[in-house]
């Protein structure tokens, strides 16, 4: 055995003993950005020719962007030159017990009804054998391993499956698309892979929480999904359970491509740190999210819920290139205190027969700014295309902001785009009328809100639904009365 | 039960109750008569506890405690129910969630064990009976699109659900027709009992033939300048309450 298998061997049997994946300590490139630094994290990584040329080419063009500033959010300059963009995933400080992490944190997970042992995954506290993650990781990709589904870190995937990362990768947001997805396509980390073959409908939800090797995917992620003719797939992004991340700055890119027949279902829940009472900390989560329905009769449908981060700028987006092909965007965003969220949709028309749905419900509180960005584009072949958008805003307290900046652009006669757009506030009257029954406020302001979101939270799984109406409820205490 | 003494309250500065005395025991049923704008509803909102309404002086007791330091939610956890004029439409929670809500607050707070989804349905099949609510209603959206008289009718149902000791029905019968009032004025004497009481705010005698009140009292500018029995309700009804006006023009 060479020295370098030795030592691979030492840790990983190792790590395993404390049901771990494999980890390994290794260097930080310095802070700052240059092609030099590009290629470092491309050979740290062992990566193939061809994806080094992507980094690079992607780097080039990124240096000839500028950052964006037509969102309605307000943050400080970021230095992309103080930023480390690469440093290998750091082992998380193993605890003994519960006892040892913030009791905050505990008091939070409580409330939001995640499992003893889930919480412990999640503050690194030593999980019992049984219920150990990895086995259970291990058992459910054997059951998708027979049904040809790929599902796996994106390193992996460039690794096992390059010709399918090198036919997709890029190929929906290209590296050209924006200053975020140009940097993201430069430095990107890791994240998640995956592949359904045709006709395949997987049985289960795909969640980042059972991949092996999804802890610290890093702040540059990268997720790809491609889903063959006639095949289903849904998949669960993030958990309700708040983030900590000592990186500011996330700019992720997602990419899902959708075949004939296929039907690919999107599910997000954000919840990194917002930052404090104030205003300070905080995560900057900007993000490009973009599906294709490439044959006729895809679907793609993103719902998410969105109540973390300090600045939030994200679209998922279907680009309907099949006939008929339907694409979907639910979506409920929170900001309270100083959140900035800017974040909608693009539905971009180009097949004929197309529809498309948009329900977007914004919740503001505090000093929060919640702002609605969506476009709804018609090409000029695309005959009988649909559109039904519906954007809410909901108010709490006098201090918050709900914008709306819906764009519309037909080249067809033929088509039928609506767009209905309503503002309220929790009135004191339905407060009142609650607290009559004997309901508090705080539980008055959950209950209006769940149901005011209701429609969006519909859309999600089953346990998923449960966790984020805790989560919405979480998000807005303290914010009346 | 229930015992205010000169109460005065004003809202934006505008003095609208002008020392009100009024006791309630258990069993009985008031009617709380009077013109427009005498004062009947701040009277009902003053004692659930809406913060618009400032109490310059005088006291509450209910069951036995001064109101004024509880909050809307406690006076309705001890016991105390408005049935609103205007019911509160609430998108996206049905009734019967808003219900559960409130159901289990409720218990808590009288320090019993939460309904869990099988015994709350049973309890609601039972008291949808008292009030001929049909269920389709309570799963739709509390209040929203709902018809004068199922609004009305779901205020009495949510009475029966959280069994009250007081319950002041404010103004219940206004726009319902003779049926729907029927329906109601059954529900609210199908509650009765000789633990509670029942205070009917109302602008007409109509309800009070099926209602029947012990007392009958009339507010006029901020004061109740008349109490008597139910021939007190008949004889507002026939003479109208300029009589009233007249007879209390300084007041």
């Amino acid at each position: 055995m060479s020295k370098d298998a030795e030592i691979l061997e030492e840790f990983t049997s190792k790590e395993y003993e404390h049901g771990w994946s494999v980890d390994f300590e290794a260097d930080e490139a310095p802070k700052g950005l240059n092609e030099d630094i590009v290629r470092f994290i491309s050979a740290k990584k062992n990566e193939p020719e061809w994806l080094l040329e992507f980094r690079l080419k992607a780097f080039r063009h990124w240096l000839t962007l500028e950052e964006p500033d037509w969102a309605a959010v307000n943050y400080p300059k970021i230095n992309f030159q103080d930023i480390i963009y690469y440093s290998a995933p750091k082992k998380q400080k193993k605890l003994d017990s519960l006892d040892e992490v913030d009791p905050e944190l505990i008091e939070t997970f409580k409330k939001l009804g995640i499992s003893i042992e889930e919480q412990k995954r999640m503050t690194g506290v030593a999980v019992d054998a049984v219920i150990d993650s990895v086995s259970v990781a291990t058992t459910f990709k054997e059951t998708l391993g027979e049904l040809g589904i790929i599902f796996c870190s994106f390193s992996e995937a460039v690794k096992d499956h390059p010709e399918l990362v090198k036919k997709y990768l890029g190929s929906v947001v290209p590296y050209t698309d924006n200053y975020y997805a140009a940097l993201n396509s430069a430095v990107f980390s890791d994240g998640s892979f995956g592949y359904i073959p045709k006709g395949v409908h997987c049985p289960m939800e795909l969640s980042t929480y059972f991949r092996i090797n999804a802890a610290n995917t890093g702040q540059f992620e990268r997720t790809l999904i491609v889903a063959e003719p006639g095949s289903y797939v849904s998949y669960l992004e993030g958990c309700t359970a708040p983030q900590r991340d000592e990186n500011q700055l996330h700019a992720a890119i997602v990419e899902i491509i959708v075949e004939t027949d296929a039907e690919v279902k999107y599910s997000t829940v954000q919840n990194w740190y917002p930052g404090d009472k104030n205003g300070k900390g905080g995560i900057y989560n900007f993000v490009t999210k973009r599906g294709i329905c490439n044959g006729d009769h895809a679907k793609l449908s993103w719902t998410q819920v969105e109540t973390g981060s300090a600045v939030t700028w994200k679209y998922p987006s279907c680009i309907l290139k099949g006939d008929y092909s339907v694409g979907e965007f639910y979506s409920v965003a929170v900001t309270n205190n100083y959140q900035q969220a800017d974040t909608g949709t693009k539905m971009i028309h180009i097949g004929k027969g197309t529809k498309s749905r948009i329900v977007s419900k914004g919740i503001s509180a505090g000093h929060s700014q919640n702002s609605y960005r969506g476009l709804v584009q018609v090409h000029k072949r695309a005959e009988n295309v649909r559109n039904f958008s519906q954007c809410d805003s909901l108010l709490l307290g006098d201090k918050c902001g709900a914008h709306t900046f819906p764009y519309i652009e037909v080249d067809n006669s033929s088509a039928q785009v609506e767009h209905e757009a309503t503002t309220s506030k929790i009135g004191e009257d339905q407060i009142f009328y609650c607290n009559q029954r004997g309901i508090d406020t705080e539980e008055a302001v959950a209950l209006i809100v769940n149901g005011y979101a209701k429609e969006v939270l519909n859309k999600l799984p089953m346990e998923f639904a449960v966790e984020a109406q805790k989560l919405l409820a979480l998000t807005l205490e303290g914010s009346v009365g | 039960m229930l015992k205010v003494k000169n109460l005065k309250a004003s809202i934006e500065g505008k003095e609208i109750l002008k020392g009100i005395n009024l006791e309630v025991k258990p069993g009985e049923v008031h009617a709380i008569m009077g013109p427009n704008g005498s004062g009947k509803s701040t009277l009902s909102a003053v004692l659930a506890g809406r913060e618009e309404y400032t109490v310059d002086s005088g006291s509450v007791e209910f069951l036995g405690k001064n109101i004024f330091g509880s909050s809307p939610e406690e006076r309705a956890r001890e016991g105390l129910f408005l049935a609103f004029q205007y019911p509160i439409e609430i998108p996206g929670v049905s009734t019967t969630n808003f219900l559960r809500a409130a159901v289990n607050q409720v218990r808590a707070h009288r320090g019993l064990p939460k309904l869990d989804a099988v015994q709350f349905l049973k309890t609601m099949k039972e008291k949808m009976q008292i009030v001929d609510i049909d269920q389709a209603l309570l799963k739709r959206s509390l209040n929203e699109g709902f018809s004068g008289g199922e609004k009305k009718r779901n205020e009495i149902f949510q009475m029966a659900m959280l069994e009250p000791k007081l319950s002041i029905l404010d103004e219940t019968d206004s726009g319902l027709d003779i049926d729907a009032l029927k329906i109601v004025a059954n529900g609210v004497n199908t509650l009765k009992s000789a633990d509670n009481a029942t205070i009917v705010i109302t602008h007409y005698q109509r309800l009070l033939d099926f209602i029947i009140p012990d007392f009958v009292h009339v507010l006029y500018n901020g004061k109740i300048v008349k109490t008597g029995t139910k021939e007190l309700a008949y004889e507002l009804e026939e003479r109208g309450y300029d009589w009233i006006k007249a007879e209390h023009a300084n007041a």
